[in-house]
């Protein structure tokens, strides 16, 4: 994956809590067999109207959020199903960064493989975000070595993140090539398995 | 020795690597896999010039997209086939066990899972599948993972997984009549909403939780993930060995008397910490019936549609009022009143055959009303023909239900079984999320009983009010 150090964008204010993987990308558009193509997929049944054109009402469609980079949105975001999908689907469109007040594990876990960065910030400093990402172009800095949010006016916050998932992310790590690196201590603990484990043969 | 919980003793016991700093790299028993979420994988192996490290502990089957139509007719859509043609040709070249189309083992990755005996207590299991943690309720630990995750144990039957916090779930006292395992678990995330369980593994224990049989233990753990914890799981005991025992992966002989022997050992040590504890007493439980667009967005059957106007904190009543804009109901409409059209009985939390069971009882000598189509999907091939031997085909087709293949259906709207926009349904699954069962669908989770009787009715009715 792309290393992430520092990232600058515009904001994009999503306002409803439990944002399922569901509303990310409906389940019907997983039926692909690869990785892109998602993009265009993104919040799908809120983005375009039922004869296919884009809804102007619906954030991603305004003109002052064309381009944006930035997610905020509320508690619980990426709950529900376990698809990667979603994280392609926000990736793809060019989202580079999700804030909100807590993630779904499942979905925190997946940006962390492949390089979109989840920023937990406190429920009050989300909805003030939230508020001014209403003004034309309002924009936030993302530092990941800093481990801080900033905005052209004076706002700050520093955020948490797992020091592993952030050197992976730093250095843009592909955690499967460092997990086979252990080839002995996995080959060590494979040896001592209980022998009745179920085993499946073709 | 400090007291350990079950999670604890799991855990540790598939610790291959752990320093600080790092993740834990886990051993993984088992990694289930199905055609939606392991295409990409497969790819990223190609790419890399990587193996599957243990194709014998890697076991697939065919479930979200396939048709429920008889199998003899083709897959009509054209994706769904690719899907379908995907993983038959990456087990094929990976040298992977695939339950297909047509095998008699075919069905639901979290029914066949524990049915052939594959999911036993003590393991680590995985499947690109967010309900994987229906797996413990025989005692194993099972995590959902994303697809890249699945790469990853293919490629080294590792899992990397910071330790995540226990939580006890303890609910005690019998089950009221009318209420099933599926209310227990919509109570549990009514009460403590569908993050409640971020950043947790879950053990349910109590009374009530001893009391269940294998089949309920599956349905309270299959919806962990809707409470918003990854895992969750029940301490083994006796119900759990007569499942699991003379199942077609079950061990034999002086390896099942070692294996008992150990499994003896999980259960969560007196005195032990969990990091967080919940309780809830049974005696409060009643059948829900979802009116919203997640899974804790639920009333008691004698309730009635909430007014947002009620909730003080701004967020939630945003979300009330959306979720009851999509859902097209009233403030105030008692749930008893809203009609269906649609009845989906099916799905990985409750399409076994004691779920079958009890569904057909309410079903026996009526009829579906006729404004109602309803299905029902068996979750496998195999619960599918212990069904027809008993004869519930025939209560169900008789009262005017389809009867239908195995595989996800409805659940997801993956396949050709998909609510039409505004069409409202009891359904026996597990997310009632927007757009879950096909776009503009309106989803009412519900127990098999209950939806039973909403398709005979055509509206929600209290299933304690029929004495069945
Ligand atoms: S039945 Fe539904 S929840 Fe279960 S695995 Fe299939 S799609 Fe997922």
């Amino acid at each position: 994956m792309e290393p992430f150090r520092t990232h600058t964008g515009v904001v994009v204010p999503f306002d409803r809590p439990d944002v399922d993987t569901d509303l990310i990308v409906p389940a019907r558009y997983l039926k692909r067999v690869d990785r892109t193509g998602y993009g265009e997929l993104l919040f799908y049944s809120k983005r375009y109207l039922p004869d296919g054109a884009p809804d102007p009402e619906f954030v991603l469609n305004r003109p002052q959020y064309r381009g944006g980079s930035i997610l905020v949105a509320g508690r619980n975001f990426g709950c529900g199903s376990s698809r990667e999908h979603a994280v392609w689907a926000l990736q793809e469109y060019g989202f580079q960064v999700i804030v909100a007040p807590s993630f779904a594990d499942i979905f925190a876990n997946n940006a962390a493989q492949i390089g979109l960065l989840t920023v937990v910030l406190p429920d009050a400093r989300v909805r003030e975000i939230m508020q001014a990402a209403g003004r034309e172009g309002y924009q936030l800095t993302v530092d990941l070595e800093a481990q801080t949010v900033t905005d052209g006016f004076g706002h700050r916050d520093r955020f948490e993140i797992d020091a592993f998932k952030k050197h992976c992310l730093l250095n843009g790590l592909d955690a499967i090539g460092l997990t086979l690196q252990h080839e002995a201590e996995i080959a060590r603990f494979e040896a001592g398995r209980p022998a009745w484990l179920p085993r499946v043969t073709l | 020795m400090t007291p350990k919980t079950l999670v604890d003793k799991i855990w540790d016991a598939h610790v291959v690597r752990s320093r600080p700093g790092e993740p834990d790299r886990l051993y993984v028993d088992l990694h289930l896999v199905h055609e939606v979420t392991s295409p990409q994988a497969f790819d990223g192996l190609r790419l890399h010039h990587r193996r599957v490290r243990r194709p014998d502990l890697t076991f697939a089957t065919l479930d979200h997209n396939v048709p429920t139509t008889p199998r003899s007719e083709p897959v009509t859509d054209p994706v769904s086939r690719l899907q379908i043609d995907a993983l038959e040709r990456n087990a094929k070249e990976f040298g992977i066990r695939l339950e297909g189309m047509l095998s008699q083992r075919q069905g639901i990755v979290h029914i066949i899972g524990p049915e052939l005996g594959l999911t036993q207590p003590g393991m680590l299991i995985v499947c690109g599948d967010s309900h994987t943690a229906t797996h413990g309720a025989l005692g194993a630990l099972a995590f959902g993972i994303g697809t890249t995750e699945v790469e990853h144990v293919l490629a080294s039957q590792i899992l990397p997984q910071p330790r995540p916090k226990t939580m006890e779930v303890r609910v005690d006292g019998d089950l009221p009549l009318g209420t099933t395992p599926k209310d227990l678990i919509l109570g549990v995330i009514r009460r403590y909403g569908v993050g409640g369980g971020i950043g947790h593994i879950i053990e349910y224990t109590g009374s009530t939780i001893r009391g269940l049989s294998m089949e309920g233990r599956l349905t309270v753990c299959n919806m962990t993930i809707e409470g918003g914890a990854r895992a969750g799981l029940i301490a083994p005991d006796d119900t759990t060995i007569a499942y699991v025992k003379g199942r077609p992966y079950a061990p034999k002989g002086r390896a099942w008397d070692e294996a008992v022997a150990y499994w003896k050992t999980l259960p969560t040590d007196p005195g032990a910490a969990y990091d967080t504890r919940v309780t809830l007493d049974a005696g409060t439980l009643e059948p829900y019936v979802t009116w919203g667009t997640n899974p804790s967005m639920s009333e008691p059957v004698t309730g009635r549609v909430p007014d947002p106007g009620a909730q003080a904190d701004p967020q939630a009543r945003g979300a009330v009022e959306r979720a009851l804009q999509y859902m097209a109901l009233r403030p105030g409409t008692p749930i008893q009143e809203i009609p269906i059209d649609r009845v989906f009985i099916g799905s990985c939390t409750n399409a076994r055959l004691e779920d079958l069971r009890t569904a057909a009882r309410v079903v026996t000598g009526r009829r579906v009303h006729p404004k109602v189509r309803a299905m029902v999907v068996p979750g496998s091939q195999q619960v599918k023909a212990a069904a027809e031997r008993e004869g519930l085909d025939r209560i169900f087709r008789s009262a005017g239900f389809e009867w239908r293949e195995a595989g996800c259906s409805m659940c997801l709207g993956m396949n050709p079984d998909v609510l039409g926009p505004g069409e409202r349904c009891a359904s026996t699954s597990n997310r009632n999320f927007e757009g879950r069962q096909g776009p503009g669908g309106r989803t009412h989770l519900v127990s098999p009983p209950m939806a039973a009787a909403a398709a005979i009715a055509g509206h929600f009715v209290d299933i304690r009010e029929w004495g069945v």
